[in-house]
């Protein structure tokens, strides 16, 4: 087997990176049994090489090989029948590179697919379909669902994403941070900490672990904020409005005090290549500190109420539920995977030192329903506010600067930078050239993986279930579409 | 029940009151004042800097406060928007009062239809969704912008007035000319956000479509990145006249 083994946020020799072919990767796919987490091709003058990377969880390290394509091999036997998880990076790269998946089952366009979308039909007496999107009732991004129903119950959700296309990847070979946090505009911190830590490691920066500690407070307040307004929006779709406006009040003390640390309630402009640009001094970590306790308090009190409540446990219980096989099969990953008993969280997976330190064990939910998300969410809270505790005191005693000017990128280099946003696992992987300019820079948002999920959880469901199910996960639109 | 009244005293009230003239902190960088004197404008990621003389353009602008030196300096204040493109542009020496006078006209006839009840659609064409949790952030309990008759519909059919966020890409422009065609007159339009009011930080993708912008009168511009609540709050209260 012949796969270059490294580590999360190590820069490696682009060059040494090894090729082998498509056979082969099947074998070794087979023989390996690690989760993909990257699969993209990059132009190579006129031939096209396929990157494979895979993540072996249980000992934190990362595999790396490549296949290549000459110009006149136009397609290869899909890898998709033997590993399901594949399906969506399959299809990405075929979009990219045309280069075609043969015997894929579901060869449809993932982004440029406005015309003639080919999409599954269901016929019988009874059946109807709902089309949905792109734009939606509520103040979201857009995605077209189309719902196969008998009566009430959905039979399966195709869904159509691809709106929010921006060409993200392609605007990423000029990098800013301002750009890298503007990617997906609900997890700013992690996007902007997997950009900044990937740069750092191509230009062997080291930053201060002032700055890494801050950068880590703010990725556990954007957790709690988003896990807050999510509880808050999933007792909205359930129609128990006392929890949605308590939840919705609490994420404002967390995200207000985000804007008093950074300027902006989403923490815009907080993390810099090589460091942060707010510090946190001990009066603003004692703000901090009691404003998590009251947030904590809150939280306690509603979410207690809420789990004894059985108007709502019978709205969550066996609602939207994905089994263990399933989630498995298709990739899972994050916060939905470990709803269904999968631990996943690439922080303690990939030995992010200043969480293991304290602490290693993954919160978990067994059922994959969406009450299993719902109080994993209450789970993560209460973990997230533990963790940034022992930061801020860790904070107390260092008197280091907060920002280092950052070196030149090194050539020829390649880079895998995973951060956990709290939707699960950001995948930035970057390229540079023989003149240590970025040739390649691929993103992998967690909901790549996770959108086939939601067909799966809502499949005999009522389909006035479907925004209870989606909220549970709350998927990200953009982050898939880029 | 009892533990769900209990909850309610604890937490207390929790809407602004005021919101015309609500507090915020220091912390947070709004209408920028710009001295004279020599400025780098190669350190704005947006091309939102321009010099003779020094110009910041809040419709590209994303806060970021990389510009900021002795010359370029960011005030709390949070009153941004505008009714016209050009007012966005802030000159040099130009102060806060200076703009907030020209800056929204309240027209008559929109001041008649729609002051007693604005409904709006929301269409997110490319937004990242962080302006989308802000106007969501505008509908909960903090800043409750329902008590002055602005709300959301589901539908274009029942609206008074679109939304827009995000750069609006290509495979969103369809959606969104048929929303603004199904929208009945009479009707206006919002742009929220730099992104909507100048591609933003995307201003330079070859995804985007931004014909709609050309093609129709804009009503209002309400510049951040994201937008806070309380700039497209008090750009609409101002837009409609309304006194809290």
């Amino acid at each position: 087997m012949n796969w270059i083994i490294t580590e999360n946020n190590k820069k490696i020799d682009a060059l040494s990176i090894p090729t082998i072919t498509i056979e082969e990767l099947r074998e070794d796919l087979k023989a390996l049994k690690l989760r993909p987490i990257g699969f993209f091709g990059k132009q190579e003058f006129e031939n096209v090489r396929l990157y494979v990377v895979l993540a072996d969880d249980k000992k934190g390290k990362i595999h790396i090989s490549s296949v290549l394509f000459k110009p006149d091999v136009k397609s290869y036997n899909s890898l998709t029948k033997d590993f399901p998880q594949l399906h969506n990076f399959e299809r990405e790269f075929y979009e990219d590179f045309k280069i075609e998946p043969k015997n894929h089952p579901w060869l449809k366009p993932l982004r440029n697919n406005q015309k003639d979308y080919p999409f599954f039909v269901m016929q019988g007496e009874d059946i109807h379909e709902v089309a949905v999107g792109p734009i939606h009732a509520g103040i979201i991004e857009p995605g077209h669902f189309r719902f196969m129903c008998q009566g009430e119950k959905i039979y399966n959700l195709e869904i159509m994403l691809g709106y929010q296309h921006r060409n993200v990847e392609k605007l990423m070979l000029n990098p800013n941070n301002r750009l890298a946090e503007s990617i997906c505009g609900d997890s700013v911190v992690g996007y902007n900490m997997a950009f900044s830590e990937g740069m750092e490691a191509l230009s062997d920066t080291v930053i201060s672990k002032r700055a890494c500690l801050i950068r880590r407070i703010a990725l556990e307040m954007e957790r709690i904020a988003i896990h807050i307004g999510d509880m808050g929006a999933i007792s909205g779709d359930m129609a128990y409005l006392m929890g949605a406006n308590v939840f919705a009040t609490t994420r404002t003390l967390v995200i207000n005090t985000m804007l008093e640390i950074s300027g902006s309630r989403f923490a815009r402009g907080l993390i810099d290549v090589g460091g942060v640009n707010f510090d946190i001094d001990n009066e603003m970590a004692s703000k901090i500190k009691t404003m998590l306790n009251e947030v904590l308090e809150i939280v306690h009190r509603c979410a207690k109420i809420m789990l004894k409540k059985p108007s709502c446990i019978s709205r969550m219980e066996q609602t939207g539920t994905v089994s263990k096989e399933t989630a498995l099969s298709l990739g899972a990953v994050g916060m939905a995977a470990r709803s269904c008993a999968i631990g996943l969280d690439s922080r303690f997976d990939f030995k992010d030192k200043y969480y293991t330190k304290y602490s290693t064990a993954k919160k978990l939910e067994e059922t994959g329903d969406v009450f299993a998300r719902f109080k994993l969410r209450y789970k993560e809270i209460i973990q997230s506010i533990q963790f940034i505790n022992y930061f801020l005191d860790e904070l107390k005693n260092n008197k280091e600067e907060i920002k280092t000017t950052p070196n030149d990128l090194s050539a020829n280099s390649f880079v895998v930078s995973i951060t956990e946003g709290w939707r699960g696992e950001i995948v930035h992987c970057i390229i540079t050239g023989v003149n240590s300019e970025i040739i390649r820079y691929k993103i992998k948002d967690p909901s790549f993986n996770n959108w086939y999920m939601l067909s799966m959880a809502v499949r005999n469901n009522g389909i006035s279930d479907f925004p209870l199910c989606n909220k549970s996960f709350n998927l990200s639109y953009c982050g898939c579409d880029l | 029940m009892l533990d769900t009244i209990k909850l309610k005293y604890y937490q207390g009230d929790k809407y602004i009151k005021d919101i015309q003239n609500a507090p915020i902190k220091d912390s947070f960088r709004g209408f920028p004042i710009i001295k004279e004197g020599e400025i780098d404008v190669s350190c704005c990621p947006l091309n939102a800097l321009s010099t003779n003389p020094n110009k910041i353009d809040m419709g590209k602008c994303t806060f970021c406060a990389k510009c900021k030196s002795e010359i370029i300096q960011f005030s709390p204040k949070y009153k941004i928007s505008s009714a016209s493109r050009e007012n966005l542009i802030i000159k040099e020496n130009m102060t806060f009062e200076e703009f907030e006078k020209t800056a929204i006209k309240a027209r008559k006839e929109i001041k008649k239809i729609f002051s007693k009840s604005l409904k709006l659609r929301q269409v997110s064409a490319g937004g990242c969704n962080g302006c989308e949790m802000e106007l969501n952030a505008c509908l909960n309990a903090n800043f409750d912008m329902g008590r002055f008759g602005i709300e959301f519909t589901a539908s274009p059919r029942h609206a008074d007035g679109l939304v827009i966020t995000g750069p609006i890409t290509k495979n969103m422009a369809y959606a969104l000319e048929d929303c603004y065609q199904s929208t009945p007159n009479p009707k206006i339009v919002i742009l929220a956000g730099a992104c909507a009011i100048s591609g933003g930080i995307f201003q330079n993708s070859d995804m985007l479509n931004r014909e709609f912008i050309e093609k129709y009168n804009i009503d209002l511009y309400i510049p951040g990145c994201p937008i806070h609540p309380l700039t497209f709050i008090n750009a609409l209260l101002d837009y409609l006249e309304i006194k809290a």
